[in-house]
């Protein structure tokens, strides 16, 4: 296949950006849209030119380091209905048509700022974790599994939900730039385990008042997020964070004893 | 970067639990307001509709609804008083709901101020996108809407008239009655994605219920306009008047 981009090139956070065009041949469809960048850097290289700085890690979908916007989708999730969901590792070539214009751009939201041409600073999200996404619980030898007994339906709703790689498409899709799908998803996984009761109420408020801190946007529950998420992550997550939210400004509002 | 703990609360070992300040104006609380005072202000306009619908039993009946409104509860209290109240009410629920508003518009601008160059939309309805020009629009109609049936001051009948009047002369031009038409319209469609919103920030919305409550906006919004939509297109076209 031959292909021509459209990619931002920005060298640092304080210089502008702008979208630079580049043209790359015999691209295999079988090849990663990661693999056809990793042709397009030693083209870029080879030439003596500086290559498109861009995040990835795993390559398996599931560590939630890669992630651009391909013509004009998260990840290029929605690119057409036969694809499934995925990580920008895992959409191949064959997605794409021969002799087709590819743009390819950063997640844009001012709590990502641009390190340098593709990849941003996602450390937004994980100061949203610090701030309530997790459990204290006594170190030392695992407990017995079966100690603690979770309801089936609790358990496979709280492992859906943890399956959010915090890659981050949902604030790239929102048309606010809200975190809300991934902020809910870590606040549901803890919240419907027993292990995540003692801090339930503190950590979603603790989380919002982090996600807010860091300028993303509120949430309107446009769907953009989930439709754009390579795990799937539900809308529902959504209302239950505000549930939760709502229950713990109740539970706060008097002395509980 | 540092890690960001500044505004970080924790309550959880205090004996005394009060809400943290930083919650009260959290985006969800805003959210939730929002919500509830769509909530308020929907109700009313199922009120509105059915007392709208009665410029069909007359001149006399129609009349005798508006003089009705304003002496409720007489002559327990003052005339007016019932009136006065749900007037009050009515401008803390839009008063409440365009603080949030505008509060969570700038947010979101603050929060991605620099477009995508290319951007395809892949779940958004037409509703959902236009929540916020449309809920200036209706503003601005409401504004007019009032001068026109409630004061009288935009109305051709002018403020010496009754209510029955006013209605029959604004609804037989056409650019009035158009008017009218394009701000229900807006009306549907603010309450179609609305009426979703609003049950997902108050956590009443989970995976079974999301086509229900989808079904439901949907439904809901259409009747709405509708029966708002009678009473000027019967004027206009001559059944009524």
């Amino acid at each position: 296949m031959d292909l021509k981009l459209r990619v931002w090139r920005q060298r640092d956070a304080t210089e502008k950006g702008k979208m630079v065009t580049y043209e790359v041949t015999d691209i295999s469809p079988d090849m990663s849209f990661l693999e056809m960048l990793d042709v397009l850097n030693e083209q870029l290289i080879l030439d003596g030119q500086e290559p498109v700085a861009f995040d990835h890690d795993c390559r398996e979908g599931i560590c939630g380091s890669c992630g651009v916007m391909i013509n004009g989708r998260a990840h290029g999730n929605g690119l057409h209905d036969s694809h499934p969901q995925t990580a920008t590792c895992q959409l191949h070539m064959r997605s794409f048509k021969d002799g087709e214009t590819i743009d390819i751009e950063p997640w844009r939201a001012t709590a990502f700022p641009i390190i340098k041409d593709l990849a941003v600073d996602r450390s937004a999200l994980d100061r949203i974790i610090q701030s309530g996404g997790y459990i204290s619980a006594p170190t030392g030898t695992a407990p017995e599994a079966h100690s603690i007994l979770v309801a089936k339906k609790d358990s496979d709703a709280a492992f859906d939900a943890a399956t959010c790689i915090g890659c981050g498409a949902c604030v790239a899709a929102c048309p606010n730039a809200s975190s809300m799908l991934f902020t809910s998803a870590k606040v549901v996984h803890l919240g419907l385990m027993p292990q995540g009761q003692p801090e339930r109420n503190d950590r979603v408020i603790n989380m919002i008042h982090q996600q807010d801190l860091e300028g993303f946007g509120g949430c309107t529950n446009i769907g953009e997020c989930s439709a754009s998420c390579p795990k799937g992550i539900s809308m529902e997550n959504i209302s239950r964070l505000n549930h939760d939210l709502l229950g713990a400004l109740r539970a706060g509002a008097r002395p509980k004893s | 970067m540092e890690p960001n703990f500044g505004g970080v609360v924790t309550v959880t070992h205090s004996g005394q639990r009060r809400t943290p300040k930083a919650a009260k104006t959290s985006s969800v609380f805003k959210k939730a307001v929002m919500a509830v005072s769509g909530i308020i202000l929907v109700l009313y306009l199922v009120a509105h509709m059915i007392g709208n619908l009665k410029i069909f039993s007359g001149r006399e009946s129609f009349n005798g609804y508006s003089e009705w409104i304003r002496t409720i509860g007489e002559p327990a209290v003052p005339a007016q008083t019932t009136l006065w109240i749900i007037r009050v009410v009515l401008l803390a629920a839009v008063a409440a709901h365009i603080w949030a508003a505008v509060s969570l518009w700038r947010q979101a601008k603050r929060a991605r101020p620099v477009q995508y160059v290319a951007r395809k939309q892949v779940a958004q309805s037409y509703a959902s996108r236009t929540m916020r020009w449309g809920g200036v629009i209706l503003a601005l109609f409401v504004i007019y809407h009032i001068l026109d049936l409630t004061a009288g001051v935009a109305n051709p009948e002018g403020t010496a008239s009754t209510p029955y009047d006013r209605v029959i002369a604004g609804f037989s031009n056409p650019f009035i009655t158009a008017v009218y038409i394009v701000a229900l319209l807006a009306l549907g469609f603010h309450l179609r994605h609305g009426i979703w919103s609003a049950t997902q920030t108050l956590g009443q919305s989970n995976k079974k219920r999301e086509r229900t409550v989808n079904a439901f906006a949907t439904v809901f919004a259409v009747v709405l306009t509708a029966g708002f939509l009678i009473p000027p297109l019967s004027i206009l076209s001559g059944l009524v008047g």
